[in-house]
Parts: C-alpha cells; sequence; structure tokens
C-alpha cells in the first residue's frame, strides 16, 4: 500500500495542522495585541509586574500622545476645573493641557511622504515596466540588472553619503526630499514586479485596441491599466509599508518639518520616564492607515502575492 | 471594400529575417489564405499589412495608397485574434461598440450599429453578459462583431479558429464563410492548417522559412505545385515523392522508373541528375497491365476509399483506392499513375520542372 502525495489527508493531520497554525497565529499577532492593550492601560498598569492581562480601561495614553501638558498650582486647578472628559483624565494627575502635541503634524507627515512615494513609485513604475515589457529597449537586460542592482545593498549603507548629498541640494528635512528618497528605494521593486505583471497580460489586448483605432497611449490607459489593476495595487501597498514603517533614513534625514511619525514615537517622554501607553496609542493609530489600505486592497493583494503560479 | 497589394516585402527582427521580399496581390472582395507551417512569416506578413509590425522594407498598398509606414489605428482595418483578445473588463457590448467609441460616432448610431451587428451574429441575448463567461463559440462571434461592426476596408484573421475544438471549427468556418459571401470583404486568413485553407480560400499563398513558395488558387495549389514543399505540406496524406536519376530533355513524355517505363506529361524544361518523381495517392491504380510493382505494407480503411501503403524500388508510396478493392498486406501489386497528374522535380532545389501539366499563364509566385 502506497501512499500517494495527492491525497486527503487524515482527521488527526488537519487537526495538529489546525493546532499548529492556531498556535503560530498566536505568537505572530501577540506584540500587536500586547501595544494595542498597553494604549488602553493606565501608566501603573503598563509597567506592572507580573504583567496585568486583565485591567481597568483608561484613554490617558491617547490623551497624552495628543497633548502637552504641565504641571499647575492648586489654586490654578480648583480656578479652571475641567470641562470634558480628557481634560478630567489630565486633571486627575493634577496637571493641566498647555496644548495640542506634535504628533498630529508627524502623522500628517507620514501620509503626506507615505502616499505621495507610492504613488510616485507605482506611476513612474508602471510606466518603466510597460515600457520594458512592450518595447525593444536598448541594453534591455542590462537595464532591468542595474534597477534590480539598486537592492542588492542594504539602503542604509548609503546613509551617509545621502545625508551629504541632501544636505547640499537642501532636502534635508523637507517632504520632498523624503518623497523622493523612498520612491528611488521603491522604484526598482515597482519596476520589477509591475513588469511581471504586465508580462502576463497578452499583447493582443492592446494590439485590439490600436486597431480599433486608439493610440498606444490610449491603448495603454483604457486597455493595459484596468488589466494590470491587480498588479498596481499590490505593488503599491508593497510600497505603502516599506515608506510609511521606514525609521533609519526618518532618523536621520528628518528632525521637525519633515519628520515623519515612526521617528517621532520613541520620543514621547512623560513626566516619569517613558510613557508607554502614549507610545503604545501612537503605534496603534500609526498601523491603521496601512492596516485600512491593505484591507481595502487584500483582494488584489492575495493574487498579487501567487501571481503567475496559476495559467489562466 | 479593398484591393491589397503586397510589394517587395520584407521584415527582419535583429539577424533573423522572418519574411523575404514577398509579392502578392489580393482582390476585392477575396477570400485570401496565408498559409504555412509555424515559424514560417504568415504571421508576420498579417501583422505587417494590420501595421502592428512595421516592414523592414517593401510597400503595403491598400485601395491604392501605401499604407507600409502607417499606425494600425489609421489603416481602418479589423484584426480578429487567435485568442480572440476580447477586452476581459468589459461586456460583449462594449467589445463590440469599442472600435466605434474611438471615432467619435454619436450614442445612437453605435446603438443601431451594435443591434445590427448582434442580429447577423445571432448574439442579441449575449449583449450584457460580461466575456468571460462565453464559450468559445461565443467569443469568436463577439470578436467577429467588434470586427465588423465599424465595416473596416478588409479583415485579417489570424488562426481564427485555432482555439476551437475540432467539432466546433468545422460549424465555425461555415459560419465566417456565409458572413464573407454575405459582406463581401476582403479576408486575409492566416492559417497552418491546410484544409482549412483548400475549403475556405479563394487564393492561396503558401510560405516557408519567410519565403512565398506558391501563390495561387487552391486547385492551382493542390494540382500543380511549384515546389516539393508545396507538394508535401498540401494534401492529406501529401505527394508521394519517388527518386530517381536521368538526363531529360525538353519534350520528354517517357522516364525510366524502377526499370520501368512510365509517362509523364511533356516536358518544357530540360534537367539531368536527381531528380523525383511526384504523384498524389489518388493518382496511384492498381492494374496489371504494368511491369512497375509494389508490395503492401499496411492498409487503413477509410469508409468509401482506402489507403494502401507500398514499398516500391525507388521508395515508400501511399495508394488511395476504392474500398471495395482488394488490398492484402504482403501481397505484390503492379502500379500505375495517372501520366498527366505526374509532376517531376529538382532533386536538389525541389522545384516542380515546367511541363505540360504546369505550365499555364496563372502559373507564378
Amino acid at each position: 500500500m502506497s501512499k500517494s502525495s495527492i491525497s486527503e489527508p487524515t482527521r488527526q493531520f488537519k487537526w495538529i495542522a489546525a493546532i499548529l497554525v492556531a498556535f503560530y497565529s498566536l505568537v505572530t499577532i501577540m506584540p500587536l495585541l500586547w501595544i494595542v492593550a498597553t494604549g488602553f492601560k493606565s501608566s501603573a498598569d503598563s509597567i506592572a509586574y507580573p504583567p496585568k492581562i486583565t485591567f481597568q480601561p483608561s484613554l490617558e495614553g491617547y490623551v497624552n500622545l495628543f497633548t502637552t501638558q504641565t504641571r499647575q498650582t492648586k489654586e490654578f486647578m480648583a480656578a479652571n476645573p475641567p470641562q470634558n472628559w480628557y481634560e478630567e483624565i489630565v486633571h486627575s494627575k493634577g496637571m493641566v493641557i498647555a496644548g495640542p502635541s506634535r504628533f498630529g503634524e508627524r502623522f500628517l507627515n507620514s501620509t503626506i511622504i507615505g502616499f505621495g512615494s507610492t504613488f510616485l513609485s507605482v506611476f513612474l513604475g508602471t510606466m518603466a515596466a510597460y515600457a520594458f515589457s512592450r518595447f525593444r529597449v536598448p541594453l534591455k537586460d542590462d537595464l532591468l540588472f542595474f534597477i534590480l542592482s539598486t537592492r542588492m545593498m542594504p539602503p542604509i549603507a548609503v546613509a551617509i553619503p545621502i545625508f551629504l548629498m541632501f544636505r547640499a541640494v537642501g532636502l534635508s528635512d523637507t517632504h520632498a526630499g523624503m518623497i523622493l528618497l523612498y520612491t528611488a528605494v521603491n522604484l526598482s521593486l515597482s519596476v520589477w514586479l509591475l513588469k511581471g505583471f504586465i508580462d502576463e497580460i497578452p499583447r493582443e489586448y492592446e494590439e485590439a485596441a490600436l486597431i480599433d483605432g486608439y493610440t498606444r497611449f490610449q491603448a495603454f490607459y483604457k486597455v493595459v491599466l484596468p488589466q494590470a489593476a491587480t498588479g498596481i495595487a499590490s505593488t503599491a501597498i508593497f510600497c505603502l509599508i516599506f515608506a510609511w514603517n521606514e525609521y533609519a533614513f526618518a532618523v536621520l534625514l528628518t528632525s521637525g518639518t519633515a519628520q515623519t511619525a515612526p521617528p517621532f514615537i520613541p520620543t514621547i517622554i512623560g513626566v516619569a520616564g517613558q510613557d508607554w501607553p502614549a507610545m503604545a496609542a501612537g503605534a496603534t493609530i500609526f498601523l491603521l492607515p496601512v492596516m485600512v489600505f491593505t484591507i481595502l486592497l487584500r483582494r488584489h493583494l492575495l493574487r498579487g502575492i501567487t501571481f503567475g503560479a496559476v495559467r489562466k | 471594400m479593398a484591393k491589397i497589394q503586397i510589394k517587395n516585402l520584407r521584415k527582419e527582427f535583429g539577424d533573423f529575417t522572418a519574411v523575404e521580399a514577398s509579392s502578392f496581390t489580393i482582390e476585392d472582395g477575396e477570400f485570401f489564405m496565408l498559409l504555412g507551417p509555424s515559424g514560417c512569416g504568415k504571421t508576420t506578413t498579417l501583422r505587417m499589412i494590420a501595421g502592428l509590425e512595421l516592414p523592414t522594407s517593401g510597400e503595403i498598398v491598400i485601395d491604392g495608397e501605401d499604407v507600409s509606414q502607417m499606425p494600425a489605428s489609421q489603416r481602418d482595418i479589423a484584426f480578429v485574434f487567435q485568442m480572440f483578445a476580447l477586452y476581459p473588463h468589459l461586456n460583449v457590448r462594449k467589445n463590440i461598440s469599442y472600435p466605434l467609441h474611438s471615432q467619435g460616432m454619436s450614442r445612437v448610431e453605435i446603438e443601431r450599429k451594435v443591434a445590427d451587428v448582434a442580429a447577423t451574429l445571432e448574439i442579441e441575448g449575449l449583449l450584457e453578459k460580461p466575456v468571460s463567461g462565453l464559450s468559445g463559440g461565443d467569443r469568436q462571434r463577439v470578436a467577429l462583431g467588434r470586427a465588423i461592426v465599424r465595416n473596416p476596408k478588409c479583415f485579417l484573421m489570424d488562426e481564427p479558429l485555432g482555439a476551437l475544438d475540432a467539432e466546433f471549427r468545422e460549424h465555425m468556418s461555415d459560419e465566417l464563410l456565409r458572413l464573407h459571401n454575405k459582406m463581401k470583404a476582403t479576408t486575409v486568413y492566416v492559417t497552418h492548417d491546410q484544409l482549412e485553407a483548400m475549403q475556405m480560400g479563394d487564393k492561396i499563398v503558401v510560405m516557408n522559412h519567410g519565403v512565398i513558395e506558391q501563390f495561387g488558387t487552391p486547385q492551382q495549389i493542390y494540382n500543380t505545385p511549384k515546389t516539393m514543399f508545396v507538394a508535401d505540406f498540401i494534401g492529406s496524406p501529401p505527394m508521394n515523392f519517388l527518386n530517381f536519376q536521368a538526363k531529360l530533355k525538353i519534350g520528354t513524355t517517357k522516364i525510366r522508373l524502377g526499370n520501368q517505363t512510365v509517362n509523364v506529361p511533356e516536358l518544357y524544361q530540360e534537367n539531368s541528375g536527381d531528380m523525383v518523381f511526384g504523384v498524389r495517392p489518388e493518382h496511384v491504380r492498381f492494374t496489371d497491365n504494368t511491369g512497375y510493382r509494389g508490395i503492401v505494407t499496411a492498409t487503413e480503411y477509410l469508409g468509401t476509399n482506402q489507403l494502401v501503403t507500398l514499398d516500391t524500388a525507388n521508395g515508400e508510396i501511399k495508394a488511395r483506392i476504392s474500398s471495395n478493392q482488394k488490398a492484402n498486406v504482403g501481397e505484390t501489386v503492379g502500379l500505375g499513375f495517372e501520366s498527366q497528374r505526374i509532376t517531376l522535380f529538382d532533386g536538389k532545389s525541389g522545384s516542380a520542372l515546367r511541363s505540360a501539366l504546369n505550365n499555364d499563364g496563372d502559373y507564378n509566385g
């Protein structure tokens, strides 16, 4: 009796597999859940030992994240009672809100730089990939290898030259500079991924459009782009995840105006050292856009990851 | 509708010459076949007529206008692709109307034209459906619809039946012919299937390695092949080739084949050395009044007739004879040939020798 490799797995095997998958999911998702939970803990609960699984939820972390606070005299506090729920939280610690924190700005910077560079990477990448896929480009293979080779060393290896270059041309701590940098890093990925997708689209579709009286650009825009939507979506997700999460260059090249959220979040300091709940709250909010973006495009992403594996 | 003239058309891809100095004329309203094995340059020729490839040199004249360097969108031709190339993101109606939108036609007129075409092709019920769920035949109809909707100068078809299964092919080829007869549109059709070419074509160009081997009606191509390639490519089974050596003068009507004298059409050119005696299987008879003999090695029963394979002194030969005739494996039989249907070829170049059979005026390449 020989067991063929494509036979249906047995019941026990399925159970074992399910348990393993569940365990692995738990291990992977645990840190994430812990961060989300920490965001809702009070300062004391966040550093309690042994760690608390159950706790009294509090929005203190979120309030701290979005505000700057100062200590005031008892008289002042008594004269200015809290007007709303968040002032109350701050008040209970014997402090008052002095103004909004910089988190909003930093978050906005992340959004502008992340989505801006994603748009540029995908836009330029699609054009380049289409040209590489469809036309006789002189030295095509060499160019493609050259583009890929920009990924062969860790980007941070060129941090110092880039730092000097940025300083020389006045791009340090600017949105344009960061968009440019992330676009440059992402472009190779984008060109290669999209070339694969566009190669899979039969040329006949565009040729049919050319014959039907459309120009090359119209054919590209009206026929190829809708077909490449899957590839564009998954490429956009990969580009956004990189640009959104990038930390090393952001630390080095931004300090104020164009600082993104990743270097900002660890600098959140409360009255008594690190304000863990505020940091966790920042990380949670920071996760949301990419999560939403990915969930919106997940159908494309799934098809994107497995593209080429199955011939239609 | 249009007359298409191809003059010295040539296409090179780097070092590779896909099409070599082709010339032929497609008359207005003709159903014209480009036939040849894969890689012979027939599709490249078609794509050059369409404007999807630009020729390296030569002219393509459609209705008196040289279009060889014009982009496809300005040539006013329709193309039916092998895989149909229906726009996957559009439904049937939008697929058919797509070429009309590029002309900036009014909505009302587009509506009317699509309805006309759908009625002609009997696909009214499919108009609002997505193309992804359609059967092969319906896809084919939609592709044809997209081609005929704008009344182009000519239709170019690249193996349009190649993607259909055998049973349905027959049906679609009838439908295509009916459509052609109704519209009287000049059609250029690429195929590697010689039967399809013979059945449907008014004229056939046979290509091989980028070179036109022969150009003519199906009858000319079948009966008077100009080269051994054509004789071998056309016909199923192909023409029999028996090798012999001789020195032949102009006016020869008899040759020596395996120590026997065999009649051939009067020769109009002299030749010597290795030669090939070409005879179609249906022009081989079993007869007792001949010294030329063969041993039966196999028989295939095909209904009304049968194919008999025989071994002769000059090589293997197949004969198509009536099923009523007896042919037993191992038997030695006398073989006669229909002398006026014989083609002699030069063994080296493979080209046919001019004779009373193939010397008519239409015989050209």
